[in-house]
């Protein structure tokens, strides 16, 4: 049995690195400190869904196929199309993505990672007007006032608030746990109360639709010294429950919504009674806790980024940070989903310039989102071929784009037999990055973190890396092989 | 291994006092030897080319967060300036912040194999190390950010020294770290909490200490663990009018750390730290003034930070001075703060010809490396790329050598700053030797690299051939032959391996990554109330914060012993 410490779990964007894994004859028997989706992760990467050998779709039929023939036919895929598209890996380490971008390269291709479908908007919105941010520790130690706008991460990335926000201790601020239980305490107190007196919480008499939309005053405690929580959100989410104040914006109006608090920071009137459902009057209130407070930061997500107006809404997000810092000082945060898109965004920020969405077809590394991303190119049926990796797109990707891009044949590199995988010409199964593989990730933050292999692989079973590697090499092959034959007389 | 000679070059090598000779130079194993079997070797024939060590540049941003944000946030930038793949080097996009590959090609074109990254936040030094390892041709190195270090503070704030040390020490391993670079020491913690110091006299919200504590309080760590390289220092104040107060308070604060010779400290991109008057509209050059002081004394050395009239992008870990920018620009605006360590910002900036204040910033550059006397406290750099991109190298150099090169572009210059201009009355023009101190030689000397810098037997086989005929051309006149040549290495060596060839990359190699192993007589001990501290201070496992050595693809490390 060995117990290893200080494990990085590979699942969300938290990237939290404290992780004890313990571990029996190459098998995960316990996991400590994560949340329950690390724990299920660790505990259930080898399920039923663990692709054991690499396949091949003949007549129709996916069928196991030596690894060496698996690679070949993913080279003469790669090699013969004219305009492939090299999807996901984000849930890959960045030495995998470093060899993507050479593949894509090589191959003339669409280089793409899982951005385009959350905070792609969330770096076209810095593009626009930059991002005051931070990392995750300047928050823990200073934070009084963090808001969670269109994300929830009580239920998304489950120890965010415990590890870098509310209820964390930082060298300035300190954690807000035990108000949180007093509060808890009372709210059951009062739902006690209320049993007692038989009258149900839900059907208080008088109460009509529009009043249980909320709109309670700002409480006292938003000016109060200490930790603060802000929840803006279309639903009353888990994370909203443990809020000091809950904002509901109606659905499709955030940006309204921030242009309005935009204005009340610099003292300009509304003349109007309530703004994206909020009554103007407690928008001030919130106001005035952004202003006064020492330190405040918005962690936003694809509740702002997926909505209506897109990147246009992470603009004004960030314009409103702009704003509170001839104030005081105010920073931004985007939640990033997996646990190394960052990383995606990154490596290929180092090699080509930009950060997702980058065409080589032309031979340099070309970037206009609405043109060279892989939605863009799915969607108007220009490619030819594609390759999946360490994403889901068969799930996620609207209807029209994955019925393109199953048309041309179709590459998938995973661990598991997921939706893409089963849509497949060829199936590679790879090494679980991070459980069976180690590497470099990056948190939502930037910070650079190593991931360790804990347990072997099952036998047989390569790495993402390995598998590229082989890949432009079997590649590189098939092309020099083909430019002899079209130089011969 | 190939060997190789190269016949007949006029040879500039001011560390070997060798200035224009027409001589020889033999290669073995990547090493300058004394000779080499002539039959056996390969031969180039440098008669009627210059030739001088490699390039070495002190200060360039080319790698790491910061850069790679910069790189993330301008699509726009790229898009001018686009890399096509070819059967040697990978694809990639320049301009103001190149991708990695391009970075390495540019500089090897123009004859450059060294080149340090000055600006790294210790959290992030994994990512800084793997993009380093992706700029091919060069050898690199990288100084993390200490001064606003908690650690750092806390120990100068109860005067241990010694444990100040051990920590740095144990940092810049752990970094795989080369030099202690300070940003606006004691401004970065204060912009925390959104605030910044004002002077070196300043007390540091909620620590106890001044910049002046932490520069000197460094500095004398710096003796301590005899590091090769100075403390390397962004100053207070840096880009505010009337600066050069606080500059020359700096660098008489510095005059009481012992010395045993060798400098103290080198301020980096001085230009920045050298303007006099109150306000923008009354802006004026301090170059007189500081050149005036680095003359009288030598526990200085700078770098120029040279304004080249383009459109850049602005990065430092002073974060205060970046949202100053943006308060005057408006323009798009990243900060990031790092835990316990430091802070960064980023601002796009077009400097024009046209604006007073650019047009004047270009001319304080130039003054204070033509009227600092001595060409071995002077370093040429544009602090890639907050000044300009590095690849603006030559037209510094033409510059530097040519008084009617400069003349020509002051003509072009905004009224008022021709008016304020030292320039015109400013006669010197560098020979080809002072400029090879200036671009290799004396960057090499002030870093401490034995092996660079020079073409002494030993030396690593680093060299750059220009198709520059001294015998024939007088450089001061032909300034535009001398900066294509510049521009264009006829050759470039490194290792020992012909890497360009007539301003083309011929072939790959990877440069390695230098750091220090500093080592203390009682080594830093890492205990259980260090992990503690670790656990409280930032949001990583100790386990998970070091640099390993799998991060850095090839590695020269070089040992220090320390006198504590």
């Amino acid at each position: 049995m060995s117990v290893i410490n200080a494990v990085t779990c590979p699942i969300c964007g938290c990237l939290c690195d404290d992780i004890e894994v313990t571990v029996v004859n190459n098998e995960v028997v316990k996991v400590k400190n994560g949340c329950a989706v690390c724990e299920a992760k660790y505990m259930g990467y080898k399920s039923e869904h663990r692709i054991r050998q690499p396949l091949v779709r003949k007549e129709g039929k996916l069928v196991p196929v030596s690894m060496d023939e698996a690679i070949h036919k993913a080279a003469e895929i790669l090699a013969n199309a004219n305009y492939p598209v090299l999807y996901g890996w984000s849930s890959t380490n960045c030495e995998a993505q470093r060899v993507g971008v050479e593949l894509a390269e090589e191959v003339g291709g669409v280089l793409d990672n899982t951005a385009v479908v959350c905070h792609g908007p969330s770096l076209m919105g810095t593009q626009e007007v930059g991002i005051p941010t931070s990392t995750l520790g300047q928050i823990r130690h200073r934070a009084d006032l963090i808001i969670y706008w269109g994300c929830d991460p009580w239920s998304a990335h489950p120890r965010h608030l415990e590890r870098y926000t509310t209820f964390t201790e930082g060298r300035f601020e300190d954690s807000e746990w035990k108000s949180y239980i007093n509060k808890v305490k009372a709210v059951a107190g009062k739902k006690k109360l209320l049993s007692a007196q038989r009258v149900e919480p839900h059907k208080k008499p008088h109460e009509t639709v529009a009043e249980s939309l909320i709109f309670n005053k700002p409480p006292e405690t938003l000016q109060k010294e200490g930790r603060k929580l802000i929840v803006v959100d279309v639903r009353k989410s888990m994370t909203a429950e443990m809020a000091d104040y809950f904002i509901q914006v109606q659905p499709g109006k955030d940006y309204e919504l921030m242009q309005a608090i935009r204005a009340l920071i610099k003292d300009e009137e509304l003349d109007v009674e309530q703004v994206a459902g909020v009554p103007v009057d407690y928008l001030r209130e919130v106001v005035d806790a952004l202003i006064s407070c020492k330190f405040g930061v918005i962690f936003f997500g694809m509740g702002l980024t997926q909505s209506a107006g897109k990147f246009r809404n992470i603009e004004v997000a960030i314009s409103l940070i702009r704003d509170l810092n001839s104030r005081t000082k105010f920073l931004i945060m985007p939640m990033r989903g997996h646990f190394n898109v960052s990383g995606a965004n990154i490596v290929s920020a180092w090699q080509t310039g930009y950060a997702f969405g980058v065409d080589f077809s032309l031979g340099y590394p070309r970037y206009n989102p609405g043109e060279t991303t892989s939605m863009d190119v799915l969607l108007r049926g220009e490619s030819d071929a594609t390759l999946v990796i360490a994403a889901d797109p068969g799930a996620t990707f609207p209807k029209k784009a994955i019925q393109h891009m199953v048309k041309h044949p179709l590459i998938v590199i995973d661990p598991h037999l997921n939706a893409t995988a089963m849509l497949g010409d060829v199936v590679i199964p790879s090494a679980f990055v991070g459980i069976e593989v180690s590497g470099t990730a990056y948190r939502m933050d930037n910070v650079p973190l190593p991931l360790k292999k804990v347990v072997e692989p099952p036998e047989g079973i390569l790495t993402d890396e390995e598998i590229l590697k082989k890949i432009l090499e079997e590649v590189r092959i098939i092309k020099s092989k083909r430019d002899e034959k079209t130089e011969a007389p | 291994m190939t060997e190789i000679l190269i016949k007949n070059g006029f040879v500039f090598d001011p560390l070997n006092k060798i200035n224009g000779e027409k001589m020889d130079i033999a290669i073995k194993n990547g090493k300058i030897v004394e000779s080499v079997n002539e039959q056996k070797a390969k031969k180039i024939d440098a008669a009627g080319l210059t030739v001088m060590p490699g390039g070495v540049d002190i200060h360039t941003h080319i790698a790491g967060g910061e850069v790679n944000t910069g790189r993330m946030i301008r699509p726009e930038d790229h898009v001018k300036d686009v890399v096509s793949k070819t059967s040697i080097t990978r694809s990639g996009t320049g301009y103001s912040i190149p991708s990695t590959f391009v970075t390495g090609y540019r500089y090897a074109k123009m004859g450059y194999t060294t080149v340090m990254n000055p600006s790294m936040a210790p959290l992030g030094a994994k990512h800084t190390h793997e993009e380093l390892n992706d700029i091919p041709l060069l050898d690199k190195a990288t100084f993390p950010l200490l001064g606003d270090w908690w650690f750092v503070l806390e120990h100068l704030q109860r005067g241990d020294l010694e444990g100040c040390a051990r920590h740095v020490a144990w940092m810049l391993e752990t970094t795989k770290g080369y030099a202690i670079k300070i940003v606006n020491p004691g401004g970065l913690e204060s912009w925390g909490f959104g605030r910044n110091v004002h002077s070196i006299d300043d007390t540091v919200p909620n620590f106890d200490i001044t910049p002046r504590d932490i520069m000197c309080g460094l500095a004398k760590v710096n003796k301590m663990l005899n590091l090769p390289h100075s403390i390397h220092l962004h100053t207070n104040n840096l880009g505010i009018p009337g600066n050069y107060v606080t500059t020359l308070e700096t660098m008489k604060a510095l005059e009481n750390v012992p010395t045993d010779g060798r400098p103290t400290c080198h301020i980096t991109h001085l230009q920045f730290s050298s303007f006099a008057g109150d306000n923008w509209g009354n802006m004026k050059s301090a170059a007189e003034e500081i050149s005036k002081y680095i003359n009288n004394h030598n526990h200085i050395t700078f770098d120029m930070g040279q304004i080249v009239f383009t459109d850049t992008t602005t990065m430092t870990a002073d974060g205060p001075f970046e949202f100053t920018l943006y308060q005057l620009s408006g323009h798009k605006w990243v900060n990031t703060d790092v835990e316990t360590e430091t802070s960064g910002g980023i601002i796009p900036m077009h400097y024009k010809r046209t604006s007073a204040v650019n047009a004047l910033q270009w001319s304080i550059g130039l003054e204070l490396a033509l009227l600092v006397e001595d060409p071995w406290k002077v370093f040429m750099t544009t602090d890639h790329p907050n000044a300009g991109p590095f690849f603006a190298y030559p037209k510094i150099m033409a510059w530097l050598i040519s008084k009617k090169a400069r003349m020509a572009t002051l003509a072009k210059c905004h009224k008022k700053a021709q008016k304020r201009s030292l320039l015109p009355s400013v006669k010197r023009e560098l020979s080809l030797y002072e400029l090879a101190i200036v671009t290799r030689a004396g960057q090499a000397k002030a870093l401490g690299l034995k092996n660079k810098g020079h073409l002494g037997v030993g030396a690593d086989a680093d060299i750059a051939i220009y198709d520059i005929n001294p015998e024939k051309i007088d450089v001061a006149k032909k300034y535009k032959t001398a900066r294509k040549a510049f521009g264009n290495a006829a050759y470039t060596i490194k290792d020992g391996k012909i890497v360009v060839k007539d301003g083309e990359v011929v072939q790959h190699t990877d440069g390695k990554t230098m750091w220090l192993d500093v080592k203390t007589a009682e080594q830093l001990k890492v205990d259980e109330e260090m992990k503690l501290k670790f656990k409280k201070y930032w949001t990583v496992e100790y386990e998970n914060y070091p640099v390993y050595d799998h991060y850095v693809k090839v590695p020269e490390i070089i040992s220090v012993k320390a006198s504590v």
